[in-house]
């Protein structure tokens, strides 16, 4: 999928370059290291505590990385401000999903519509960030024209709120996203549902971190994977190709295969 | 058998929402009436009571602000345990203006709530990036060392204090201030929370990560509320300096800070009405039990307990509800 | 004169440290900021005078019976009180401070005020220290917050309760995973943290008198103290204590006894431009809660 899509010979769309963090005496993620290009979809996978949502959060800014560097677009954006950071178009998911309970589903997306970034891009003119906020809801699958968008978070199943902290990303209008486990806890059908909402983010051109557990539906959306293990990325390239190392088996198996 | 109490919205409620409430004279009235009455109560009390209680009310309406200005910072995600910072710096630099400026009060009430919001915000800005705890722990302290620092150096009068400030037109004119004041903070801040830019507060409140990554500096706005919030207490400071002609050490004292949280734990934390609520309940019954003296102090402390741990939505929260909303038992489905 | 102010500032130092150690003991394995740490070192004080006054108790075992009961009370706020709004911070914090307040000013009430409330020293007179007179009191202070660290120490890595409060401290949810219960060493955490207060208390009162005041010096001292230091670290508290003690004793000495209390506003004020976690502090910046 996407093998054949054109590699430009510029700055790479993000770097990260040695990126290492250590807690305590836990090297969470240890000299990680991988180019994107514009509109890739990258993988990230790896056995639990490998390392992904640490790495994600260095390159967002939650956490401030030891050693190494993250560029985006050229810039060099390590250790900034997780909001200047979103503020240039990283947008991020996160796995443990947290929205305002007490408020309906699209008041959840006012505030990603009340930032600075959106208020650049539609020309400070913000519209009715309550209809912007319904729309981006049925975006991502909320029935239209019903009463769904209206409903109390709280309320709403599992498969809505993934689908709510997708479309809290989508509010930012990103260039890039970086989705934590967006499929987590869903069932096959939800996530059948959603597959084909990411594909139409892929045709949008947009840039695509994605880490999961689910190996089927994301070797069919992503152009490329990359495998850590106890924090190291251990290997990189077509998701059949790295499927096929036997470093990667290893480390999801945990011994020689068969 | 078994019933679980249902709670559903008043069908007026639900008519009320919006514009709609414009349709019939019911539905107006039925948002106005618990607005209206309180305020005309409230103008009927100034009119006929003497000197004294007047006094009170007066009283009463600066907790009322101090009050007001702990729950919008609560309502941005700090618990302020130093209200009589914001209080004792207003009144100071009232004091200051007044005495050594010769500065007359349309002057120094303004000027000193503006600058007791900037001193405030910037002596509390390098918290604002820690857990909720240091804030707590520094508006704590840094009113009592305030207060010993005056006492050391003997600035600002030291423990005397400044007397022979200005005073106000007369007790009606500060009156009907500090009331107008009040009640033009409480809407204020009601409508803010309800706006979008409220919403991003009380987002900062219960999940500030998500609002970071939503391109939104959190700081920011977590500084803009404390020093709306500031400005609020040094006015209310301000006020009293001029009120009582006199500013000294007493300014910062844990009263100013205690009581507007008993307000906003009894009156109902949240609804900026509730805050008011609890100050108009509370000073005027701590007035009446002024023979009870130190004990006081304790039966707040005590409120403090019972109402955060057994009824924390406060008595604003429970009129709301019973007011918006019936009950009604419903059996339990299979 | 500089050689007092030294030995001095060194018992100071050791005061503060004991004032905060109950304080950083009980958030560093709860989480819990006890606001009403400081009613709970004067309830210690004023328990023990009861007892030694009133019912003419040996004061050695007053003294015992009266750290103890200050455990027990502690414990009995968070089991009673604290445990209810646990995980809420606006209303832990609400809750202990209210508390505290409640029994500090319920003893102002009941007239607990007055020069008579003192505690006897453990042993009169003074030594002389190289031509510097000290109490031996101060003395006893110094040994017993020196035997309290090393008991402190001992007890964290050797006793089960102990290396359960370190692994709370340390990474909660695994400490839950591995059977720790959770309430049960919160309501530990302030037993522990209240008795080290009343241990404080008992010790540090007797130099002066009993009062309500103390009470909440106490608890300013000990934030100041935690906020220097850094909340949760134990080392951080040490070193503070010591900067702090030093700095207040030699500001008293050479500048002015008024200015103590300046010293740590200025101390927090730097600390909180400089680093605001605390020297130690292994509060993670606002992002890095994951």
């Amino acid at each position: 999928m996407g093998e054949g899509r054109e590699m430009k010979e510029e700055a790479p769309f993000l770097r990260v370059s040695g990126l290492t963090k250590q807690f305590g005496g836990v090297r969470a993620v240890d000299s990680v290291s991988f180019d994107l290009k514009k509109g890739e979809i990258l993988g990230v996978i790896g056995p639990n505590g490998s390392g992904k949502t640490t790495l994600v959060n260095l390159i967002t800014g939650f956490v401030k990385p030891d050693t190494g560097k993250v560029f985006y677009q050229g810039r060099d954006i390590t250790g900034m401000m997780p909001h200047r950071i979103a503020d240039l178009g990283i947008a991020r998911a996160f796995q443990m999903v947290k929205p305002f309970y007490q408020l309906p589903a699209f008041k959840n997306l006012i505030i990603p519509l009340f930032s600075p970034r959106v208020k650049r891009l539609t020309g400070g003119k913000y519209g009715d960030r309550d209809a912007i906020a319904i729309d981006l809801l049925e975006e991502v699958g909320f029935e239209r024209d019903s009463f769904v968008p209206f409903k109390i978070a709280s309320v709403l199943p599992h498969g809505y709120l993934k689908r709510m902290e997708l479309a809290l990303c989508l509010a930012l209008r990103p260039e890039l996203i970086i989705l934590d486990e967006l499929f987590s806890g869903l069932s096959m059908a939800e996530v059948a549902s959603m597959l084909p909402i990411i594909e139409k983010l892929m045709s949008e051109n947009l840039t695509i971190i994605m880490i999961e557990h689910r190996l089927r539906e994301l070797f069919r959306i992503s152009n490329r994977v990359i495998v850590l293990n106890y924090g190291k990325k251990i290997a990189e390239g077509l998701p059949k190709e790295v499927m096929e190392s036997d470093e990667v088996k290893k480390a999801y198996l945990g011994s020689e295969t068969e | 058998m078994e019933y679980r109490k249902e709670r559903i919205d008043r069908g007026i409620k639900a008519r009320t929402e919006d514009i709609y409430a414009l349709f019939s004279y019911r539905e107006m009235l039925y948002l106005l009436v618990p607005r209206a009455i309180p305020i005309l109560v409230l103008f009927a009390v100034t009119l006929v009571v003497g000197v004294y209680w007047q006094k009170v009310l007066i009283s009463t309406a600066v907790f009322a602000l101090l009050a007001l200005s702990w729950d919008l910072l609560t309502a941005a995600g700090m618990v302020s345990l130093g209200q009589a910072l914001f209080f004792g710096v207003g009144a100071y630099l009232t004091g200051i203006l007044n005495h050594y400026f010769k500065l007359s009060p349309l002057f120094t009430i303004p000027i000193a709530t503006l600058g007791g919001g900037v001193v405030c915000t910037l002596l509390l800005l390098p918290v604002l990036r820690l857990r909720g705890i240091y804030f707590a722990m520094v508006t704590l302290a840094l009113p009592l060392m305030l207060v010993r620092i005056i006492e050391a150096t003997k600035i600002f009068g030291g423990t005397e204090g400044l007397s022979g400030l200005s005073g106000l037109p007369s007790t009606r004119f500060e009156l009907y201030l500090s009331i107008i004041a009040v009640l033009a903070v409480l809407f204020f801040f009601r409508r803010l929370i309800n706006t979008d830019y409220g919403l991003v507060l009380r987002g900062i409140r219960d999940n500030d990560r998500s609002v970071m990554r939503s391109g939104i500096n959190i700081y920011w706005y977590k500084a803009q509320a404390l020093f709306m919030a500031s400005a609020v207490g040094a006015f209310a400071g301000a006020l009293m300096t001029h009120v009582y002609m006199f500013v000294g050490m007493p300014v910062f004292e844990m009263d100013y800070s205690i009581l507007p949280i008993a307000s906003a734990v009894v009156g109902g934390m949240g609804t900026f009405a509730g805050p008011m609520l609890g100050a108009f309940i509370l000073v005027p019954l701590s007035e009446a039990l002024r023979g009870v003296g130190g004990l006081r102090i304790v039966i707040y402390g005590l409120f403090l307990v019972i109402f955060t741990v057994a009824l924390p939505e406060g008595i604003f929260h429970y009129f709301q509800r019973k007011y918006h909303q019936f009950e009604r038992w419903v059996k339990v489905e299979k | 004169m500089f050689q007092g102010t030294l030995i001095y500032g060194f018992v100071n130092s050791v005061i503060l440290a004991l004032l905060a150690l109950g304080f950083n003991l009980t958030f560093g394995i709860s989480g819990v900021a006890n606001f009403a740490y400081g009613a709970l070192y004067i309830l210690a004080a004023y328990t023990a005078w009861m007892l030694l006054t009133w019912l003419k108790i040996n004061y050695f075992l007053s003294i015992v019976l009266a750290v103890l009961f200050t455990s027990f009370i502690g414990g009995l706020i968070y089991r009673f009180i604290l445990l209810r709004v646990r995980g809420m911070p606006i209303s832990e914090v609400i809750a202990s401070f209210g508390i505290g307040l409640a029994i500090l000013e319920f003893f102002r009430f009941l007239g607990f005020v007055g020069s008579e409330y003192t505690l006897p020293v453990f042993i009169d007179g003074s030594v002389s220290l190289g031509g510097t007179y000290i109490d031996v009191q101060r003395l006893l202070i110094v040994g017993i917050g020196v035997v309290l660290v090393i008991f402190l120490w001992l007890f964290t890595h050797y006793t089960k309760t102990g290396l359960a409060f370190r692994g709370m401290a340390q990474e909660e949810r695994t400490a839950l995973i591995l059977g720790i219960n959770s309430d049960k060493m919160a309501t530990l955490s302030l037993a522990f943290g209240s008795g080290l207060a009343g241990v404080a208390a008992i010790t540090i009162l007797p130099l002066g008198q009993v009062a309500i005041e103390g009470g909440y010096s106490a608890l300013l001292n000990a934030l100041a103290v935690c906020i220097v230091g850094g909340l949760g670290s134990t080392v951080g508290v040490l070193v503070a204590a010591v900067l702090i003690g030093f700095a207040q004793t030699f500001t008293a000495t050479y500048i002015g006894s008024h200015w103590m209390m300046i010293v740590s506003l200025v101390a927090i004020l730097v600390i909180l431009v400089v680093k605001p976690s605390g020297l130690f502090g292994k509060q993670k910046e606002l992002e890095e809660r994951i």
